[in-house]
């Protein structure tokens, strides 16, 4: 995906526990762009 | 140096249909938003009877009848190639749930659990025969509620009703008019957790004939709050679950780190044991009613059993060195630090990587890994993956790193050192802790050296720090030698060499007229 599609746009991260947890997917998208205005990580088990 | 043993091991469930229905909070969330849902009128035609719960391999697994290696070998889906399975396990049993609202009634000492008069009648010779409780905490059962009268306190919400296939058999009070932290509903998940607590530790005890008198402390680690509205989660669950088995001389305290509870119980244990505090220490949990039928609505979905519908417990006995059992290698304890990060890499070099290397063990030294233990048959439907596996293959990639083993091993890296998942989907109940009663025996047998357990812990959940959290412990054969003795006698000796080198010192200087 083109990282410009990320401009500008306001992102909600859903991590899961035992996947990839939500602070370590805003980690990666704060160097991308766009607004991080939600993140958290549920839990399933 | 000394490490503390693992002594015994008991593990329990509780077949729980009635309770997922009734306190399961993905169908309680449901019946609040969508009462009329197809997901709710279909759900019970889902639910398995107790004979099929029985025969689950997973749940044999689970109370050591079957070694969890047999499950890969095993004809999937687990459910609908059912062994021959007992009720009677080598470290527990499986109680019916019909038991376990007559358990919930003995162990309650508020007077808060109501039980007809029919139902405990039928009951009481039931439990009875299981030879687990006292002929006085047996008399709780004589004293009963007409029915009527459980049926006007369960319509005016002045308690929870307790069903049997959709028929009121009994109740739980509110403990107070007002408090929250005191109502049917906590009060009935607290008395679940405290019942198959009991449970666990009475089949402890039992099965591994402990004198329930030489129990000095007990950690409890389940993820429920005791309290009230000034002090939610003040506890002590540990001690009213001791109290119930008559370890009279014990005292506790719970220990609270969800997921991650059990695996930080063992090492306060440990270090207890080790300092010489206590001599025997039992951490312990009993199980949760919250998480009944959490992935249900997937698995009416996939048109398969609801099979969340176990309350789990465990108990471990954590005693002095006795030359015999494994020990608990207190010097090499995994820990994930505030500062360690949360990418799953991070966890994994922090929990398991980084205390083996500081001890100079290869990540390929640890025989089994014990990380979450949950059952994939419950968890894969949906959508949350095979989460022993992804453990596995994480640190086998760790291994792969270090350069351990080759990248084509990696696969073969979680067949060699790890198994399936077989634990319920009970939160603290499947963090490493499943595994310690296996491992404890293929260590005493001889067919293992050491393991690894794992617990971890959503922190995130209780929206105070959206830390994760980790910590790991290792289970290694005992050398079967005293080693306190002798290291004590080496420092005694190395004392006396330093006496006489410093009288001869003195003797020296005073001839030398120094």
């Amino acid at each position: 995906m083109d990282k410009s599609f990320f401009e500008n746009k306001k992102i909600c991260i859903l991590g899961d526990r035992d996947g990839i947890p939500g602070p370590a997917i805003a980690a990666c998208m704060e160097t991308i762009g766009g607004e991080i205005i939600f993140t958290s990580t549920e839990c399933f088990v | 140096m000394t490490y503390p043993v693992i002594k015994a091991a008991a593990y329990v469930l509780v077949h729980a249909p009635n309770i997922l229905l009734e306190h399961g909070t993905t169908i309680t969330t449901e019946r609040l938003l969508n009462p009329d849902s197809e997901y709710l009128k279909v759900l019970p035609k889902y639910l398995r009877s107790f004979d099929d719960a029985v025969n689950y391999a997973p749940n044999q697994v689970y109370i050591g009848n079957m070694k969890p290696e047999e499950l890969r070998g095993y004809p999937t889906p687990w459910y609908a190639n059912p062994v021959s399975g007992s009720r009677d396990g080598k470290y527990g049993e499986i109680m019916p749930e019909d038991e376990f609202y007559g358990l919930l009634r003995i162990v309650d000492r508020f007077e808060l659990v109501e039980l007809s008069p029919e139902f405990a009648s039928q009951i009481k010779p039931k439990i009875e025969a299981r030879n687990l409780f006292s002929a006085k905490q047996l008399a709780a059962l004589d004293k009963t509620l007409d029915l009527s009268e459980i049926e006007k306190m369960v319509a005016n919400n002045e308690a929870d009703g307790l069903y049997l296939d959709g028929k009121l058999v009994g109740c739980v009070r509110a403990a107070h008019e007002t408090d929250e932290n005191l109502s049917a509903h906590v009060v009935f998940e607290n008395l679940v957790s405290k019942a198959s607590g009991a449970l666990v530790l009475a089949n402890l005890i039992k099965k591994h004939g402990i004198n329930p008198l030489d129990i000095d402390y007990i950690i409890e680690t389940s993820e429920e709050a005791i309290g009230d509205m000034n002090q939610r989660g003040g506890g002590n669950l540990a001690k009213a679950i001791g109290e119930v088995c008559d370890c009279l001389n014990a005292t506790g305290s719970d220990v609270r780190g969800f997921c991650a509870g059990p695996a930080h119980g063992i090492i306060h244990a440990c270090a207890m044991v080790k300092a010489g505090v206590f001599k025997n220490v039992v951490v312990l949990a009993g199980g949760s009613s919250a998480k009944l039928g959490m992935n249900s609505r997937d698995h009416v979905k996939k048109d398969m059993p609801a099979l969340e519908d176990m309350v789990g417990g465990y108990a471990i006995l954590i005693s002095e060195n006795d030359g015999v059992s494994p020990v608990v290698r207190t010097d090499i304890v995994g820990k994930h630090k505030i500062a360690s990060g949360s990418s799953p890499q991070a966890v994994i070099q922090a929990i398991v990587a980084d205390p083996l290397e500081e001890n100079g063990l290869k990540i390929t030294d640890i025989d089994v890994f014990a990380p979450e233990l949950q059952n994939p048959e419950l968890t894969v439907p949906a959508g949350a993956g095979d989460v022993p596996m992804a453990n596995y293959k994480m640190i086998g990639a760790m291994a792969v790193k270090k350069g351990e083993i080759d990248k084509k091993d990696l696969m073969m890296f979680a067949e060699k050192h790890g198994v399936p998942g077989f634990a319920p989907t009970q939160g603290h109940i499947p963090s490493g802790v499943p595994l310690v009663g296996h491992v404890v025996d293929e260590i005493k047998e001889g067919k293992m050296q050491r393991a690894m357990i794992i617990g971890k812990g959503s922190l995130f959940l209780g929206r105070m720090t959206d830390l994760f959290d980790g910590i790991s412990f290792i289970i290694e054969k005992n050398s079967g030698k005293t080693e306190e003795i002798k290291e004590d006698s080496e420092a005694l000796k190395q004392e006396i060499r330093e006496l006489i080198a410093g009288a001869i010192k003195e003797v020296a200087d005073s001839l030398a007229g120094r």
